[in-house]
């Protein structure tokens, strides 16, 4: 063992390995749903645009049908591709909470997305939605432009502590307005169960005003089921999150499609970004970052649409 | 069916108290439903509940027979989904061609049932030829369609032309008489699948197959044959409620008929046929799809339960159903 077999070998090690090349790991439900799938475009997206702006930087982006293929995936990232980072979007919050810790104790960076874990203090940066600021902007657009005694109706999500904390600020916005919320029930952000939900609430009632669907894919089959009954002219519906056809209809002034909220899945872009930032800059990144849910009207509706996201 | 019954007596009263039951069912939800609200009765909803309850209905006639001959589809929904996206593809693709009008509509038409067709002949095929067990190979067609249909639509959504749309609409939203077109539809349908099953060879064979398919193998049935016939029929029908269910919203993703094999399993299973096989009633799967199209609609209507609760009303009423008709059984 000479001087020179040894440093040869170190020179071997540099040349497979450049200096300060990092891998960053991604893990993401599957593009299950419309909203999903524009999770997805966005995480591809990005990861191609990095990659070429960073050639130092390497990404693993793994796809999961279910909690425990997230898990899978994780540990095979760990084993296999020995991650500096981990972006997760986890699936459920409790199975994954133990996995994604044991990631972040073997000191890699950790960036969480959207759906918090179940225990506090694992990861490094949180990067998230507004779920109580998406129910309250609706909301509050409900209480300033309709007229008191004006009776709504509304569709909810898959019942989750998400929709629980959308529909409580909605509720809470439009507290003291004086409108009446005839009927709460859950579209599971389905276009068909919605479809039926609103032609069950039509048959019900013979005046509403206003249906907040609180998601785009439910808007849809609302929109579908009020158009049947030819009661168009009657209410208007506000969907959310940003789903490009019904940003396109805001855009051209559809009088039954006054405004929408934004829940972008464009949020795993910044967490990808800012996680990358962390190796390819000096500045501090880490803490909670909460991507407000803002007003979609016919004014900005063109900033907020995708041509090639397919949501 | 009267080859089994015959040893015991009385086999005619049995087979009324055996019926009552989904019968029954309906009628107390009927009741309840009136009770509840007054629209109730209106025709706009009646027609909605019929309307939506054409595609599961459409699809749970020929799961009778498959069902009927000891058989079971669980790729039906996956299958619709995988069935409307394609239907949606070619549509969009064959609209700067031949221009927006009823030719693109019937080719996207025929594509349906051909997809269909073929999607209910490989499952006939993968259980007749390769002899798979039908809830492994349909279990596998399931998830095989399921993922299709994601990565045909990108993970997002599938959107026929506007202006398609436009012309494809009347298909679900149009009516003949007051009376809409899936509902006439589901109506001819479960009319030919009940003539078929009762009064064919093809319907006696579905059943002797059912009962014992060594016994009906003695008896010159071709079981491959018959058995291959009740999947291709399944798959057909799928095509057709397919055909019925793009108009409805111009659009198939990933959550399109999802959990579709199961609402028409129940179906059937309320309606009398046997899960086992050996004995199908179509008319009987008629009055189960009502009864699981009328419990959500009577939810729907009112305030009584919390929505958390849905699920566990409709189990209930499906489990009392099939309790009513099976003691119909044990009381002889």
């Amino acid at each position: 063992m000479t001087i020179r077999t040894i440093l040869s070998a170190t020179a071997l090690l540099a040349v497979a390995l450049p200096a300060g090349a990092e891998t960053i790991g991604i893990s993401i439900p599957a593009a299950t749903h419309g909203w999903a799938g524009g999770l997805n475009y966005h995480a591809q997206a990005t990861v191609e645009r990095l990659e070429e702006a960073y050639p130092d930087l390497d990404f693993v982006l793994t796809t999961a049908s279910d909690p425990s293929k997230q898990v899978s995936d994780i540990e095979d990232m760990v084993a296999t591709r020995n991650i500096d980072a981990l972006v997760v979007l986890p699936f459920e919050s409790e199975p994954l909470t133990a996995p994604v810790a044991r990631v972040a104790e073997s000191g890699t960076y950790v960036t969480v997305v959207d759906r918090g874990l179940s225990q506090d203090g694992i990861e490094d940066l949180y990067v998230a939605g507004d779920n109580e600021g998406f129910g309250r902007v609706a909301g509050e657009y409900f209480a300033e432009t309709l007229d008191e005694g004006s009776k709504i109706v509304v569709l909810r999500g898959i019942a989750s502590t998400i929709d629980n904390e959308r529909v409580e600020a909605f509720t809470a916005a439009i507290e003291g307005a004086g409108i009446e919320v005839l009927g709460m029930e859950h579209g599971n952000w389905n276009r068909d169960t919605s479809f039926t939900v609103m032609q069950d609430f039509l048959s019900r009632f013979p005046e509403i005003d206003a249906v907040w669907a609180a998601d785009d894919d439910m808007a849809t089959g609302a929109l579908q089921a009020i158009e049947q009954a030819g009661r168009s002219d009657e209410m208007w519906v506000v969907g959310g999150a940003g789903m490009k056809e019904i940003v396109a209809r805001i855009r051209d002034n559809d009088p039954m499609l006054p405004v929408n909220v934004t829940y972008p899945p464009a949020m795993i872009a910044t967490a990808i970004e800012l996680t990358a930032m962390r190796f390819t800059s000096p500045a501090p990144v880490a803490g909670r970052f909460i991507i407000g849910s803002e007003l979609i009207t016919p004014e900005n509706a063109a900033d907020y649409y995708f041509e090639d996201s397919p949501f | 069916m009267t080859a089994t019954a015959e040893p015991r007596q009385a086999p005619r009263r049995r087979i009324n108290l055996h019926a009552i039951g989904p019968l029954a069912a309906l009628g107390v939800l009927l009741l309840i439903g009136i009770a509840l609200n007054d629209n109730f009765l209106s025709y706009s909803n009646l027609t909605n509940v019929l309307a939506r309850s054409a595609f599961i209905g459409i699809i749970a006639v020929g799961m009778t027979f498959v069902i009927t001959a000891g058989g079971l589809d669980l790729s039906v929904g996956s299958m619709a989904a995988f069935v409307a996206g394609v239907m949606i593809m070619v549509m969009n693709a064959l609209l700067p061609m031949m221009g927006q009008g009823v030719g693109v509509i019937l080719v996207g038409i025929l594509i349906g049932l051909v997809t269909g067709l073929f999607g209910g002949a490989i499952n006939g095929l993968l259980v007749t030829r390769a002899r798979i067990e039908a809830f492994i190979v349909t279990l596998g067609t399931m998830g095989i369609y399921r993922s299709l249909i994601t990565w045909m639509a990108d993970g997002g959504t599938l959107s026929l032309n506007y202006e398609l749309s436009g012309v494809y609409r009347p298909v679900y939203y149009g009516t003949v008489l007051g009376v809409s077109w899936p509902i006439i539809v589901f109506a001819l349908v479960a009319i030919a699948g009940e003539i078929t099953m009762r009064h064919t060879r093809f319907g006696r064979h579905c059943a002797a197959i059912g009962s014992n398919e060594q016994v009906a193998r003695y008896s010159a049935v071709n079981v491959m044959r018959v058995r291959m016939a009740t999947y291709v029929l399944l798959g057909l029908l799928v095509g057709v409620a397919t055909i019925m269910y793009v108009p409805r919203l111009g659009s198939a993703s990933a959550a399109t008929g999802l959990l579709w094999e199961l609402e028409a399993i129940a179906a059937v299973i309320i309606g009398g046929t046997m899960l086992k096989g050996g004995f199908g009633r179509v008319w009987g799967t008629v009055v189960g799809v009502l009864i699981l199209g009328l419990i959500g609609n009577i939810l729907n209507l009112t305030d009584l339960v919390s929505p958390y609760l849905n699920g566990a009303i409709q189990g209930i009423i499906i489990i009392l159903a099939v309790v009513l008709q099976r003691g119909g059984i044990r009381s002889n």
